[in-house]
């Protein structure tokens, strides 16, 4: 006889946690994982649940927005007045920087006419703000508050002023999250600007480090160098700064330089982010190529591999 | 009648005030200390009024948490599911243990739960956690009195008016 569940709890009342239902939950947990382990379709359910999960963003970022608000509303003038005469200097400086990049634009531009490349120096970019919310303090991520109404796509890469700081994982209606690159399961092409070697650049999981693990022992990087995207992989377009070598030291097994950076992108302040519209080369491989050589009606019987003839 | 709702306010409000804080931006030197106030919320309804929170009701919390910050769906339910059997089991004990003794023992059941993410992320294959990791049980422990006593406090006050016997 089955023993009477007591739903009512008493004091010493087990009926509650019996080992049974205990194995029946985590084994439906644990299948759950697997699944969405499997097929990710935990995406596909928050956008379903974007109506309640987009609310709840917004709310446990109020408080911080609050606190911002406040702190804007009662910092004092003169400290209002210093940050303005700092940001005209540095607005300045940029211009003259931009001045001097207009110039290298158009030869840019001149010489890739010259190799008849193809020009994607006009990127065409779209606004998003952080939304101030902690997902997982060990899983580095941000929220935006553009999303698949705003033409956010799985994918586009994300810069501020300084360099490159991650890619859009997840899209819901008007919310997406990004990836940073300090994400350790995150990693990006890379060049070394000055001597132009390629490797690839991993998260660490801490917000101002990313490592270099495998680069040769002979190769020319020293601490200081900036890294800047490949473009390789094509899912960051080339040239945009990722970081500069912190150290460089061997690996364990001697075989391989391994170095840290810093990424350059400001990826503990929040503020407004770029997200690149255009992607250089849609995602994955190119196409295959159209076949070669004269055209099949012409080309008469196949010239390779004869019928097997004969053969017993 | 009206009593019984403020309850179920409290009770509701006190969940859903744990998910905010537990989504809460904090500056990022202290981010890896925030501790898991989703559970000891949870952990804190399920030692006073076990007949309202059980392995279902904490399966079906973390499956919320997991919907609005997981990464894996069920990752949440599962850590949730361990440490709600956990109370439910040694209930009788924990109600009536002194408050250091309970601090300790919600210590170690945060302690616990961390082995289960460090196990649930393993299996998926990412990399281990660093070793700041460990200290978010260490905030719970402290916490754990003053949410003990809060929550106390607040369903004390509820019950305090309530003329008719508790029910």
């Amino acid at each position: 006889m089955a023993i009477a569940r007591n739903d009512t709890a008493t004091l010493f009342a087990e009926g509650t946690a019996s080992t049974l239902r205990l194995i029946v939950y985590l084994a439906a947990a644990a299948l759950l994982m697997v699944l969405d382990h499997r097929s990710g379709y935990l995406q596909d359910l928050r956008r379903f649940a974007g109506a309640v999960v987009e609310p709840a963003y917004r709310v446990a970022a109020f408080p911080a927005d609050v606190a911002r608000a406040t702190r804007t509303a009662v910092v004092s003038q003169d400290r209002l007045a210093k940050e303005n005469r700092e940001l005209r200097d540095a607005l300045l400086l940029a211009q003259a920087k931009l001045n001097r990049l207009d110039a290298l634009v158009a030869q840019n531009a001149r010489l890739k006419d010259l190799l008849d490349a193809q020009n994607n120096l006009g990127l065409s970019v779209q606004l998003a703000r952080l939304v101030d919310v902690d997902l997982d303090p060990f899983r580095p991520r941000v929220v935006l508050n553009a999303g698949a109404n705003q033409g956010v796509t799985v994918g586009q890469p994300v810069i501020d002023a300084h360099g490159v700081m991650g890619q859009i994982v997840e899209v819901l209606a008007n919310t997406s999250v990004a990836m940073l690159i300090t994400d350790p399961t995150h990693a990006i092409p890379v060049t070394v600007e000055r001597s132009g070697l390629r490797t690839i650049a991993y998260g660490t999981g801490a917000i101002d480090q990313i490592k270099l693990p495998n680069i040769p022992i002979s190769a020319d990087v020293q601490v200081g160098d900036r890294l800047v995207t490949s473009g390789l992989g094509g899912r960051f377009p080339a040239g945009f700064p990722v970081g500069e070598i912190l150290s460089i030291s061997n690996d364990s097994s001697g075989m391989f330089a391994a170095a840290t950076a810093r990424p350059t992108a400001a990826l503990d302040r929040s503020g407004e982010v770029l997200l690149l519209r255009d992607q250089p080369q849609p995602y994955g491989a190119p196409a295959p190529v159209e076949e070669m050589g004269p055209p099949r009606d012409l080309a008469g019987s196949p010239p390779v591999a004869p019928a097997p003839r004969g053969s017993p | 009648m009206n009593r019984s709702r403020a309850r179920a306010w409290l009770f509701a409000g006190s969940l859903a005030f744990a998910f905010v804080l537990q989504m809460m931006p904090l500056p990022q030197l202290i981010l890896p200390l925030k501790p898991y106030w989703v559970g000891l919320v949870l952990v804190y309804w399920a030692i006073e009024t076990p007949e309202r929170v059980g392995l279902g009701f904490a399966f079906m919390i973390g499956l919320a948490g997991d919907l609005l910050v997981g990464e894996l769906l069920g990752e949440q339910a599962l850590r949730l599911i361990v440490m709600i059997f956990i109370v439910l089991r040694f209930r009788a004990r924990l109600r009536f243990f002194p408050m250091w003794q309970q601090t300790l023992a919600v210590f170690a059941l945060l302690l616990n739960d961390r082995i289960v993410v460090m196990m649930v992320r393993g299996f998926s294959g990412e990399p281990m956690p660093p070793a700041v990791f460990w200290l978010s049980p260490l905030v719970g422990m402290i916490l754990w009195p003053f949410v003990f006593l809060l929550l106390d406090d607040l369903r004390g006050r509820l019950r305090v008016g309530d003329s008719s016997p508790r029910g």
